[in-house]
């Protein structure tokens, strides 16, 4: 059975054990991944769309009584496949910590304040030509105990379907001229610098709404597939 | 041509994102595939998770993926017409304290697999947490199913390690299936490359 999803791509992936992220020492598996075709259980996958989300949902600065405080932006892209092609209806689910690092989670003990108006948490649902649209604030560096002095860059988690349970993706954007890039494991365990700066956004002058907003553009590009059906039968 | 976005890990926040019922969000999925009354076997399959020190994963979060009782997927590249729309397959989980998910669901058939083969009744799963750097990618098949023997996918696997794909029944309650997932170490689960 041929591939249906091409694997050259996966190469911009890190590996899964990177030593200096030492969650990673015991948490990658340690024996090699079996390769098995691509069949129906893998090519299918959850179909989510538009009616399962509301609007509202991909403003986190109206979830609350009041606004949240910190810099508003708007983070705003497109979803792709590896072949250019935009991927519509698919679900975009996305969490960050507040201005000041910190997160609304019980785990998070970073001694910064919460925000009693920002949780954090939105989901949107690409439209027609891929396009999806957030606003938010844009979220602080917070500390982590990996090694000693240890900060995370500024990001937001983002989560992706795609049309099939192979181009699953949970990724990070980061914010351009980050001066904790250097120094972060997670940030660099991607191997490829190249496909390094693919997880950075950009700032979108164009995109910004004067006396209101910042606006950052981020493109993410899920794994594709080799044809669709409606080109393999003109090939 | 665009090239692929990176993975990165979903960190040890991701129930802020993906499993928002803990705060109080309305949350798209849940643990609960058969709330909507799918018809076929109705079962439950229960398990944890282990790293590679033997303790509990307790900030995990599965997905799986699978087809209704008669095999078929809620997909449109699974061009066969469904039952009934009430099954859509997918359900997502979160470890517990104790490393713990529990999935309600429904015994999938047989899948068409290669050249006209049929696949095993099977389950698949996806796992994230902090120190994954990427998905990990398994199936969950069900021990004592005839049907294992000639799957075109368990016949990847090293024989001595088939067994830890296969969710046992609980002698004692039945409808309940047990599937522990080991990252790491003598048991280490199969994971898969698709
Ligand atoms: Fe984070």
């Amino acid at each position: 059975m041929d591939d249906v999803y091409s694997r050259a791509g996966s190469r911009a992936d890190p590996p899964y054990l990177v030593a200096d992220y030492v969650g990673t020492r015991i948490r990658a598996p340690q024996r090699p991944l079996i390769l098995i075709p691509q069949t129906l259980s893998e090519i299918t996958g959850p179909v989510y769309g538009h009616s399962d989300v509301l609007p509202e949902e991909a403003d986190l600065t109206k979830q609350h009584a009041g606004e949240p405080l910190g810099e508003r932006i708007i983070v705003k892209g497109r979803v792709l496949d590896e072949a250019g092609r935009p991927v519509p209806n698919s679900l975009v689910e996305i969490w960050q910590c507040n201005a000041a690092g910190r997160y609304r989670h019980v785990v998070d003990q970073h001694e910064a304040p919460l925000d009693p108006n920002f949780t954090g948490a939105g989901r949107c649902v690409t439209d027609a030509d891929g396009n999806y649209h957030f606003v938010s604030i844009k979220p602080g560096a917070y500390p982590w105990r990996n090694h000693p002095n240890a900060w995370r860059p500024a990001h937001i988690h983002l989560s992706l379907f795609g049309p099939s349970f192979l181009t699953r993706l949970v990724t990070q954007m980061y914010f351009p001229g980050d001066p904790l890039f250097r120094f972060d494991p997670i940030f660099n365990s991607v191997p490829d610098p190249k496909a390094r700066e693919r997880m950075i956004c950009r700032f979108d002058l164009e995109a910004t709404r004067p006396e209101w907003a910042l606006a950052y553009h981020f493109d993410i590009v899920l794994r594709g597939s080799r044809a669709t059906p409606l080109d393999a039968d003109h090939a | 041509m665009p090239e692929r976005t990176p993975s990165q890990t979903v960190g040890p926040y991701l129930h802020i994102g993906l499993t928002q019922g803990a705060y109080g969000a309305r949350e798209i999925f849940g643990a609960n595939l058969a709330d909507a009354g799918p018809s076929g076997r109705h079962i439950r399959i229960e398990g944890r998770v282990y790293d590679g020190e033997g303790k509990v994963v307790p900030d995990a979060v599965l997905e799986i993926w699978q087809a209704d009782d008669q095999g078929r997927y809620a997909h449109p590249a699974d061009g066969r017409p469904l039952a009934s729309n009430s099954f859509r397959g997918f359900g997502r989980c979160p470890t517990d304290k104790d490393g713990v998910f529990a999935f309600a669901t429904v015994k999938p058939g047989s899948v068409p697999g290669p050249a006209g083969a049929a696949q095993a009744p099977h389950i698949n799963v996806g796992l994230f947490s902090r120190g994954l750097l990427k998905r990990l990618f398994t199936r969950i098949y069900f021990e004592g199913e005839p049907a294992n023997a000639a799957d075109p996918v368990l016949a990847l696997v090293p024989a001595d390690r088939r067994r830890t794909l296969l969710a046992k029944a609980d002698p004692g309650n039945p409808g309940l299936f047990r599937f522990d997932l080991y990252l790491q170490g003598a048991n280490e689960t199969v994971f898969f490359d698709a």
